[in-house]
């Protein structure tokens, strides 16, 4: 059995994690071996994939961490007064 | 360490949620699209762990609680701030619907050096901004967070199908759009080609 292209894209986020059954898969992978159009499509998509996955994408604000644990503090340190206080009553 | 915080050990709270702060505001970020909101949405997600602490019973992971929390948390803030519900920004771009990809003959890697640019990171975090809120979702925890499909499904209260098919859409939008943009971002250029 042979597929076509549009099919072939229809299985390529499952031909990247790997889910796909191993009759589909290996379709997949004879359309690919001659293909160079939807080989070149799986390529940029894995290429993608892993680059939005890095780290570097999103950059933090420089004392996003300080300013979260001050106002974790703040919280934190009411929610003790207020165990005091129901404990005391 | 949470049964510690429970017991009345709060401060260990802090050590708690260190290793998940980026996590939380790269979901926030990528809702809200400008920083200031974003640290505010990922300040308040941990705040409400924090108060609902003692209802988290371990079925999931803690970072897949806590990221449900974050996005509940960012879609209720969206929705305060538009008079456009957000179903119907859901609906526009739909489910239906086959979404072709760009045609290439070929792909040149671009290696992960390229996001030492901040071009090259913004048009990234711009296509993720572009997808509607359905499959940015998915995206964001499959291949941004490397949640398992399992854990997407979980902390997004859906089937392990429906991440699939959104995943793949995702997928497929992103390169839809980056792939002509990304082309030409490898620095070192080749002057001729192999075939």
């Amino acid at each position: 059995m042979v597929i076509e292209c549009k099919h072939v894209w229809n299985y390529l986020s499952d031909y990247l994690d790997d889910s796909l059954s191993p009759e589909i898969k290996e379709l997949v992978q004879r359309h690919l071996e001659h293909c160079e159009i939807c080989s070149a499509i799986l390529d940029s998509t894995r290429n993608i994939v892993v680059l939005t996955a890095d780290d570097r994408v999103f950059e933090l604000p420089i004392g996003y961490s300080e300013r979260l644990h001050a106002r974790l503090a703040q919280e934190i340190e009411s929610n003790e007064a207020r165990t005091r206080k129901d404990s005391g009553d | 360490m949470i049964a510690a915080i429970l017991a009345g050990d709060t401060r260990q709270y802090h050590e708690l949620i260190r290793p998940y702060e980026r996590s939380v505001y790269k979901m926030a970020l990528s809702f809200m699209k400008n920083e200031p909101d974003a640290e505010d949405v990922a300040q308040e997600a941990f705040l409400k762990a924090f108060r609902k602490l003692a209802d988290f019973r371990g079925q999931a992971k803690f970072s897949t609680w806590l990221i449900s929390i974050t996005l509940n948390e960012a879609r209720s803030r969206l929705r305060r701030q538009s008079t456009v519900p957000m179903e119907s920004l859901d609906q526009v771009t739909g489910e239906g619907g086959r979404i072709s990809p760009t045609l290439l003959r070929d792909w040149r890697e671009v290696p992960s050096e390229a996001l030492e640019r901040k071009e090259i990171r913004a048009i990234l975090i711009e296509a993720i901004g572009h997808l509607s809120p359905l499959y940015r979702e998915v995206l964001l925890l499959r291949d941004v967070e490397e949640f398992s499909i399992e854990e997407t499904a979980t902390a997004l209260t859906i089937t392990p199908g429906t991440v699939k098919v959104r995943l793949h859409r995702a997928r497929m939008m992103m390169q839809k759009e980056l792939a002509p943009k990304l082309k030409n971002a490898n620095p070192r250029r080749r002057w001729f080609q192999w075939s």
